[in-house]
């Protein structure tokens, strides 16, 4: 008795977590309009999904913001966590505070004190895009700075003095030997701004221009609306993410699987 | 010119842009929160927060709401995180990405899922407003509890527990006396990150159908209303209550702060 308890709970842990997504997937291949109703099998709203222009567009859109404002988060954060380390102590402390803010801030607080500074005070229109990346960048990079900065504490001094000593230019020195040993914490931050693009709503809502839609503020706006073709369309979004969620988290877990074997 | 280049110049950049895009919309924020729209100070907008029992009002509900979600959050995850930490199961690593992967689905599309079996349960979502927005957030951020919560129990020294038991306690004392102050430092880094989205994220109650407000709800609709100036202070009172949090939590497990651990 004592020892079924764990699996029981991890059990119901996970039912509560993915039983909604799992049923939405099922229903997302029938014609039902509400979970519950009978409905046979069909495919109409994966092809609603990729046929639909608003829903097309905001795919892309969401997509290729959160690639952009990535790789902008991960060049600055990286630069960021490198030049800062080697900086005097105090402005390494001044920076990781500064860092701190956008990470413990509530969403809707960056989101909103940058569309005052970029659009009200500034006058930048948001059609321009610029406040949107802006904001995704700021929302990112110090999470890339915080994963970059353990990689650069672990590394070891000497090889980049060696480097030096055999005539390596400075520049040359940060290519071939600085960067490969902190990269793994490079593109853990990347990663990690990605999800943060394709995860937010708030600094979108409040800098985005009106006719530009993400996944999140597409859906908000779905659900205020009464278009069930597009609501059993997003069941199938929904469902086509959780797949490709699903499977890089099973290619994580082989990869890694795999580095333990060989350390072994 | 070769001998000038010092890696710390990388830092400039991202310095410049700390500056620009962190702490100037700050400044900003402050100064708009106590002018008026003609420019003057005025500490009318406090004032204004302070003895409107309409805002008042949303600030009790969003920290009612707040803490009966973090509790909730902290009662589910506590087990699972613990059973996660101390079990010799082979696919642990597994188990636990299956705990942290719901983070990397859009939450709104989690929510719409949520919202179709909560219509089917309930039948009509506009009788449980409350109760909706508190299922709703603890399905949201439940990942962001256990995470924490496991990393520091997982790394809990073993002997201590054993230490525990050869000294005569119990299951039950070892678990209160010895487990739970240990892992301290995961509860309230869990903690800090599910209290304060609780008062801020208002999507999941529009999507949920409860139209009571919380703290977000409040700069939404100034925000919709271009009125910059109620809009800043609210965002605020909101920072105040952020830096009380932080400061309480100190820098304890920052790098698990969204799941930042796991990647």
């Amino acid at each position: 008795m004592k020892k079924a308890i764990g699996p029981i709970i991890i059990a119901l842990g996970l039912l509560f977590m993915y039983a909604p997504i799992l049923i939405l997937g099922v229903y997302s291949f029938t014609d039902a309009t509400t979970i519950g109703q009978f409905g046979s099998f069909s495919f109409a709203n994966y092809v609603t999904l990729f046929t639909t222009e608003s829903l097309r567009n905001m795919i892309i859109g969401t997509l290729l913001l959160a690639i952009i404002s990535s790789i902008l988060a991960t060049i600055l954060g990286t630069a960021g966590a490198i030049g800062t380390f080697y900086s005097k102590k105090r402005v390494q402390a001044a920076v990781s505070v500064v860092n701190q803010v956008p990470v413990v801030n509530a969403d809707v607080v960056t989101g909103f004190s940058l569309c005052i500074l970029l659009v009200v005070v500034l006058g930048i229109s948001k059609d321009t895009y610029i406040p949107l990346v802006i904001g995704h960048v700021t929302l990112s990079a110090p999470f890339v700075y915080l994963s970059v900065v353990p990689k650069l504490k672990q590394m070891d001094p000497s090889l980049y003095e060696a480097a030096l000593d055999l005539g390596a230019s400075p520049a040359v020195a940060l290519r071939k030997i600085i960067i490969p040993q902190i990269f793994s914490g490079i593109v853990s931050g990347f990663a990690m701004a990605i999800t943060l693009s394709l995860d937010d709503y708030f600094i979108a809502t409040y800098t985005k221009p009106a006719t530009f839609d993400t996944i999140s503020t597409y859906v908000v706006n779905a659900t205020r609306g009464s278009q069930t073709e597009i609501k059993t369309a997003l069941w199938a979004l929904s469902t086509v993410i959780f797949i490709i969620v699903l499977c890089i988290a099973i290619g994580m877990n082989v990869s890694a699987a795999r580095t333990a074997k060989k350390e072994r | 010119m070769k001998k000038t280049f010092a890696r710390k110049y990388l830092g400039i950049p991202y310095a410049v842009f700390l500056v620009l895009f962190v702490i100037a919309p700050l400044v900003v924020l402050f100064y708009y929160a106590f002018t008026n729209s003609t420019g003057h100070f005025t500490l009318a907008n406090l004032a204004g927060f302070f003895t409107d029992s309409n805002t008042i009002g949303t600030l009790v509900y969003s920290l009612c709401l707040a803490f009966v979600v973090t509790v909730a959050c902290l009662l589910i995850a506590y087990p699972i995180a613990y059973v996660l930490a101390r079990s010799k199961f082979k696919s642990k690593a597994v188990l636990v990405m299956l705990f942290v992967m719901p983070m990397w689905i859009n939450f709104t599309l989690r929510l719409t899922a949520l919202k179709e079996i909560l219509n089917l349960i309930e039948g009509n979502l506009a009788y449980y407003p409350f109760l909706n927005s508190v299922i709703g957030m603890t399905y949201d951020f439940l990942p962001f509890m256990i995470l924490p919560l496991y990393n520091t129990l997982v790394k809990l020294d073993g002997s201590l527990l054993e230490a525990a038991q050869d000294l005569g306690a119990g299951r039950r004392q070892t678990f209160f006396r010895i487990t739970v102050p240990l892992s301290m430092p995961g509860v309230i880094s869990g903690v800090s990150m599910v209290f304060l989205p609780a008062m801020t994220n208002y999507v999941v109650n529009d999507m949920l159908y409860n139209s009571t407000y919380i703290m977000g709800s409040l700069i939404g609709s100034y925000f919709s209303a271009y009125d910059w100036h109620n809009g800043s202070m609210i965002a605020l009172i909101l920072l105040a209550i952020i830096g009380v949090f932080t400061l309480l939590s100190g820098d304890s497990e920052e790098d698990t702060r969204r799941g930042g651990a796991l990647l």
